[in-house]
């Protein structure tokens, strides 16, 4: 693809991410609640100082200006301070998000490992035991609300059999320096075999729960894929040309029929974003997502602003990127 | 949806019903799908008689039958047949009467969201032009906010209640049907029928309305039934996070929220509601897979 | 009705392909006969649904679930192909008979390059290519490089790193020739070769098809259901009908003198521009679907001739010289139109 293309694609999502922004700044906006009111509390302060507040938080412009200044200050990447932490918004949200992004990649990784083999078996053994068991699978994957699920896995694995923690990231007695602030990574790069197997055993029940739906979805997509390019009449020439089974599968079959898998992958990536605040609260995941929703329920306003807009912008980073992704891989499709 | 070549607008309608009875037929045939239809019938029936069906008063509480077990484990009564939670309120009852506000909530956004993508979807079809882009844009934007996060960020400007979760799920949820039917529109607008329309004067709104909307209803309709059930999760996963309905109206992912505090000693305060959420929306989602392969005509070949 | 002969490469008897459907077990290729000898370009002509696709595609070996050969014989070269294990038949699949499809852009994976594609036809039967890594490599490329000089394409060493899809259709089709003779088969199933292709490519490629056929001495089977082709193409022609052969025979015999009545509707509707303004003649009712039987002869709902001994059983050859025969009680006697 060409720079110039792939220039002006970017471009293309200037007006989107704009409006995202106004989006989330009207939603602030019109929040019922003076955010003045909330940050003075209990505590007893004069008009002036009343006034003064307003004024340095800007709140006394007029609303048009008071976006420009949003958005100025969210590209410098400055939210203001966080009511309830008292230090800035960017500063909390960055202490947060390392968790996140590691239970996402983690659940990520889960769902493509899983689905990915599944499928192409289902469609080679079609309506085979294991096709069916694979489509049954996959309907209770995307039917199974996520929160009762890991409470489920809760019950049985940490309650029951106790073989699992209940919550958190990871135990006391594994606490170690962070460098990459991954703790998968960190624990094995400070040697700590122990650590490591613990940090994993936290990790893996969340990743799951919150891998599931994903997982289902991408088991079926590569299926009917794979089904549909088997069909494909290169498929019949490359069993014309005598090849052999697996080289005709690998090499033929598989390279195309992934596109549409790595296509939707990317966009449901998206969505672990939504799901990450349901299985942080379940599991007690001290990451974003879990932030989020304690902020709604004390009023954190600048905080829930940003992480919407963070949020936001990922998302739609995203689905560039699979667009992207799915013109590279597809040598037949020119922009 | 399979272009039917015909020459006038009659034809092409009397085609088309033929083809829905041939559908339906089909769907009829495929028991599994049928069955689920049947499930999800049950389940609204429930709800609507809620009150006949249902053992216990919802709200009543009974602190002396706190986190009671189900009939069947020592402690359990028949009469109390899942349990109770920890305000003593029976548990089956309050599953049917949630019942209640999961597919009034499901329905609601549903048919709301599909009327208002409907509307958008033809006039951007239709239209092209300004209408479009305007709408292509705001579907863009909207686009660009997971769902969840959207549905949060307004829950959290407009404060929990029935009504607000209505409309903060229908907010996200039009786009869908909206590009459905955009889509399916474009394609139809240049089918001879609609040119044979035009050719005889007909006016824009009715070409909409009378000639294009009865063509494309099919992949709208399936599209809708497989929204149903996302909504329904959607619901359940706000009303877990407390932003949905409030208390005392049971609602099931409230459920099982405020089992969560009591997995150690009495499982099946979180359990049952889920499950119950569990079977609705598989019956939904095989139902509308059935509905889906019976109105595609490649399955016919 | 096959004339045994040491030339003969490969010999059909009886063949029955079906097709175990939802509605049904369908027949798509009901007792055919047929033969190819060595250096011989053989045509088979029928419209679609007379099971030409297929009974070629069961001499491969290529009919999958829900299809099956349920009857029937196929000797190559004298080896009973029916006989074989998959490997041995994967053997065979490319090396000792090759295959051509209609539409070469389908054909070939848009995501291979056609270096890559034609490079993997050499390694699975292994021509006699060096054993080092390098010097195999090498080997295998000049091959490409040679075939694709073969069979036309200007500058071939530059163009085995492309995609098929930057080439036009007709060298794409010649691509795809090259990959089936790349392996110097004994015979070449040509499905359709000409037919998605454009009136003026046609002839190049058929004269192609013809040089090679020539220079290889290889059998050459093609199935199309142009009648020019075959008049420029083949030796012999079959002509195919509702799953079954109706005629075969040498290819003036059969455009002269033709036995069967449905391939006199054939030749008859060939516009001749000679001919001046007349209407064009055409065979009135449609080609019976596969699965639609009818009793007795299946040509006789829409033949001209019909009588009522065609209605009933199975239908015997009628032979008219050497090597020309038809199914039909009731044929046609020379001249008639």
């Amino acid at each position: 693809m060409s720079l110039a293309r792939f220039i002006e694609r970017l471009l293309q999502l200037v007006p989107v991410l704009l409006g995202v922004s106004v989006i989330v700044f009207a939603m602030i906006t019109l929040t019922p609640g003076d955010p003045v009111e909330i940050m003075i509390g209990d505590q007893v302060v004069t008009p002036e100082q009343e006034a003064a507040m307003r004024h340095d938080l800007g709140l006394d412009k007029p609303v048009h200006e008071r976006f420009f200044v949003f958005l100025g200050n969210a590209v410098q990447g400055d939210f203001g301070d966080s009511f309830y932490h008292r230090r800035p918004v960017i500063d909390v949200i960055a202490e947060r998000l390392p968790a996140t992004i590691e239970l996402s990649l983690a659940a990520l990784l889960i769902a493509l490992v899983t689905a990915i083999p599944l499928g192409v078996l289902a469609a080679i053994k079609k309506n085979s035991i294991l096709d069916r068991l694979a489509t049954v699978g996959s309907l209770l994957g995307v039917s199974l609300p996520g929160f009762w699920f890991g409470i489920l896995l809760l019950m049985l694995f940490a309650v029951h059999m106790q073989i699992l923690p209940v919550s958190g990231r990871i135990g006391y007695s594994s606490e170690i320096e962070p460098i990459t602030h991954f703790l998968l990574i960190d624990t094995l790069l400070r040697g700590r075999p122990d650590a490591f197997l613990d940090a994993l055993s936290h990790i893996i029940l969340p990743a799951i729960t919150l891998g599931l739906p994903m997982t289902a979805i991408l088991m079926r997509v590569t299926r009917t894929s794979m089904l549909e390019v088997m069909r494909q009449d290169y498929v019949t020439f490359a069993e014309a040309k005598g090849l052999a089974r697996h080289r005709i599968l690998f090499r033929h079959a598989l390279k195309n029929a992934l596109i549409p898998t790595v296509s939707v992958a990317a966009i449901e990536t998206g969505s672990l974003l939504g799901g990450n605040m349901i299985v942080e609260t379940v599991f007690g995941w001290p990451g974003l997502g879990r932030l989020v929703v304690e902020s709604i329920f004390v009023r954190n306003y600048p905080l829930v602003q940003a992480a919407v807009l963070f949020y936001a912008v990922t998302y739609v980073l995203l689905n560039f990127v699979a667009d992207i992704l799915y013109t590279v891989l597809n040598p037949r499709v020119k922009l | 949806m399979a272009a039917v070549d015909t020459d006038t607008p009659r034809e092409a309608a009397a085609a088309q019903e033929s083809i829905f009875r041939r559908n339906l037929q089909s769907f009829a045939g495929n028991r599994l799908a049928l069955g689920s239809a049947i499930v999800v019938f049950l389940f609204i029936l429930m709800a609507i008689f809620a009150p006949l069906v249902a053992p216990h008063d919802p709200a009543e509480t009974d602190l002396f039958r706190r986190l009671q077990p189900p009939a069947w484990m020592p402690g359990g009564e028949w009469s109390y047949l899942l349990g109770c939670d920890a305000l003593g309120r029976d548990i089956l009852s309050r599953i049917i009467y949630g019942a209640r506000i999961s597919i009034f909530i499901g329905t609601a956004v549903v048919m709301v969201a599909t009327t208002i993508g409907i509307i958008a979807g033809l006039a951007a079809g239709y239209m092209r032009g300004w209408v479009d882009t305007v709408i292509s844009r705001v579907v863009d934007i909207l686009l660009g906010f997971p769902y969840l996060i959207f549905a949060i960020g307004l829950m959290a400007m407009m404060g929990p209640g029935l009504i607000n979760i209505i409309l903060a799920l229908v907010y996200k949820e039009w786009v869908i049907p909206c590009r459905v039917v955009r889509g399916e529109t474009l394609a139809t607008r240049e089918l001879e029928y609609v040119e044979a329309a035009r050719a005889l004067g007909a006016s824009g709104r009715h070409i909409m309305l009378r000639e294009i909307l009865p063509n494309i209803l099919s992949p709208v309709i399936v599209v809708s039934t497989i929204r149903m059930a996302h909504v329904i999760i959607l619901e359940a996963s706000l009303s877990f996070l407390g932003l949905g309905v409030q208390p005392p109206t049971a609602s099931w992912g409230a459920m099982v929220a405020d089992g969560r505090a009591f997995i150690l000693q009495a499982w099946w305060v979180s359990t049952f509601p889920g499950i119950a959420i569990l079977l609705l929306v598989l019956a939904i989602n095989v139902a509308s897979q059935g509905l889906r392969d019976a109105f595609d005509p490649r399955f016919h070949e | 009705m096959n004339i045994q002969n040491d030339d003969t490469l490969l010999q059909v008897d009886g063949l029955r392909t079906v097709f175990d459907t939802r509605a049904g077990t369908v027949c798509a290729v009901d007792g055919v006969d047929v033969a190819v000898r060595r250096g011989e370009c053989l045509g088979v002509v029928g419209e679609s649904g007379s099971g030409k696709s297929v009974t070629f595609g069961s001499v491969m070996g290529l009919v999958r679930r829900p299809g099956r050969i349920d009857a029937g014989r196929i000797l190559f070269d004298g080896r009973d192909l029916r006989a074989l294990t998959p490997r041995q038949m994967r053997a065979i699949r490319g090396r000792d008979i090759a295959m051509t499809m209609q539409d070469a852009l389908t054909a070939l994976n848009p995501a291979l390059t056609v270096g890559e594609q034609l490079a993997e036809v050499l390694e699975a039967h292994d021509e006699d290519l060096p054993t080092g890594r390098t010097a195999r490599r090498r080997a295998i490329r000049d091959r490409s490089v040679e075939m694709l000089g073969l069979v036309g394409i200007p500058s071939p060493g530059t163009r085995l790193g492309q995609y098929p899809h930057e080439f036009s259709g007709g060298m794409r089709q010649r691509i795809m020739i090259a990959i089936a003779l790349a392996s110097k088969p004994k015979l070449l199933i040509a499905d359709e070769p000409t037919t998605a292709l454009d009136v003026t490519v046609q002839m190049q490629v058929l004269s192609l098809i013809r040089e090679l056929c020539d220079a290889f001495d290889m059998g050459v089977l093609f199935i199309t259901h142009d009648l020019g082709v075959v008049s420029e193409l083949a030796d012999r022609v079959a002509v195919m009908y509702g799953g079954k052969i109706a005629e075969t025979g040498p290819v003036e015999e059969l455009f002269r003198n033709p036995l069967h009545p449905y391939t006199g509707g054939l030749m008859g509707c060939v516009p001749e521009p000679a001919a001046g303004h007349r209407r064009f003649r055409t065979i009135p009712g449609q080609a019976p679907k596969p699965g639609e039987v009818p009793e007795g002869c299946k040509f006789a709902p829409r033949c001209s001739h019909v009588q009522p001994a065609c209605r009933a059983g199975a239908v015997p050859p009628v032979t008219a010289g050497a090597s020309h025969a038809a199914y039909c009680h009731f044929p046609l006697s020379r001249g008639e139109p």
